[in-house]
């Protein structure tokens, strides 16, 4: 390791003059090193490293109605998110029509359900209504949210209340209690 | 011919350099450092591909634990102070100064108002003990025993600038998450942050301008 000189620099010589000891300058760094990393150490782990980011949710004023004309159940797509990270959707006929309740996961599986029946509305008259269930966890409309920022539809809409005839629906077809 | 000597290194290593890389770096962690602070729960948020980054300042965080729990925080102490005089004031409440203090460096909680007294009079590490019971709400979002409302309402009297972000657990249940979103609509509150983690767009997805 480095060096600390002592002794050696000057000292009394036989009749000689009496010089006076010469320190040496250089100082041991290897201890004020240590204790640099490690404080380095404590304060890149004290650091919060990766700030969380966000994602803005805009929701309709209660207060305010604003009337609008009412929408197609042809290009309509309605998502609800069950239990266990499951979604089922239904699309192009309303809950009361008998439509074919189709199961999918979140992820892969259910972006290219939305961009398929996007496709097949085509334009941008394609709405998704989000319906999250009782059952579905934060994480799941997290999700959907996000995929709906991946497909870039703009038009959705997320909405909690769940008509008679879809709970019988979903009862009939996906065995789902709500 | 003499024997040829091999030169031996000093095994001395001139250590300034180092230290000076060193301190340099120490200073750099120093200054950008924000401690993590303690938070009432933990909160696993889940993730999007969002890109925007939440606020450092004026920012008030509604979390919403796995077992849906509700905390409340905002992110200045003196807003903290205003808010729980505003709070006692409506509730027909007093805290003392020690107790204002105390919370002041609450950074969240999530005690029904209560609660909240015998809740600051505990030392600190009996403090960290306590199971916190959640702030109550309702699924109408302005009932009588919707505490969160008047905390909501509160903090953005004592800071009107105040920008509100959720933090939900990934198992958070739907229902409670709707509860916290009635309790800001019915103040009018319609557009917030919901607070994620980052993860990576799938390949080939740039965002449009």
């Amino acid at each position: 390791m480095s060096e600390i000189n002592t002794g050696g620099g000057g000292g009394k010589h036989d009749g000689g003059k009496v010089r006076s000891k010469k320190a040496s300058t250089r100082v041991d760094m290897t201890p004020m090193v240590d204790l640099g990393f490690l404080l380095i150490t404590f304060f890149i782990l004290a650091t919060t490293l990766s700030k969380p980011s966000s994602m803005t949710l805009n929701v309709p004023d209660k207060t305010e109605k604003v009337e609008t004309e009412p929408i197609k159940a042809s290009n309509v797509m309605t998502v609800f998110l069950g239990k266990d990270n499951k979604a089922y959707y239904i699309f192009g006929k309303a809950a009361n029509e008998d439509p074919e309740v189709k199961t999918v996961g979140y992820g892969y599986e259910f972006r290219q359900a939305l961009l398929e029946n996007a496709k097949k509305v085509g334009g941008d008259k394609f709405v998704v209504v989000i319906k999250p269930t009782k059952e579905s966890t934060y994480k799941n409309m997290v999700d959907v949210l996000d995929e709906m920022a991946i497909t870039k539809l703009k038009r959705y809409a997320l909405v909690d209340e769940l008509t008679d005839s879809e709970k019988a629906l979903l009862k009939d077809k996906a065995k789902l209690n709500i | 011919m003499p024997a040829v000597k091999i030169k031996r290194a000093s095994s001395s290593v001139d250590m300034t350099a180092m230290c000076d890389v060193a301190f340099l770096l120490l200073t750099f962690f120093i200054l950008t450092a924000q401690f993590r602070s303690q938070d009432a729960a933990a909160i696993e948020t889940p993730s999007s591909i969002s890109g925007i980054k939440v606020p450092d300042n004026d920012i008030m965080t509604i979390g919403l634990g796995r077992d849906g729990k509700v905390y409340f925080g905002t992110d200045n102490q003196n807003t903290r102070i205003a808010t729980l005089e505003n709070v006692a004031a409506e509730k027909g409440l007093s805290f003392t100064n020690a107790e204002k203090k105390e919370f002041s460096l609450l950074s969240n909680f999530g005690l029904p108002i209560n609660q909240l007294k015998s809740y600051l009079n505990l030392p600190k590490e009996q403090q960290a003990k306590v199971k916190q019971s959640g702030i109550p709400t309702d699924s109408t979002g302005a009932g009588a025993n919707n505490e969160l409302k008047s905390w909501v309402y509160n903090a953005r009297k004592a800071n009107n600038k105040l920008r509100i972000a959720l933090k939900g657990d990934n198992l958070a249940k739907f229902p409670e998450f709707k509860n916290v979103l009635a309790t800001l609509q019915a103040q009018n509150i319609n557009k917030f942050n919901l607070i994620t983690g980052t993860e990576a767009p799938p390949a080939g997805w740039t965002a449009d301008k």
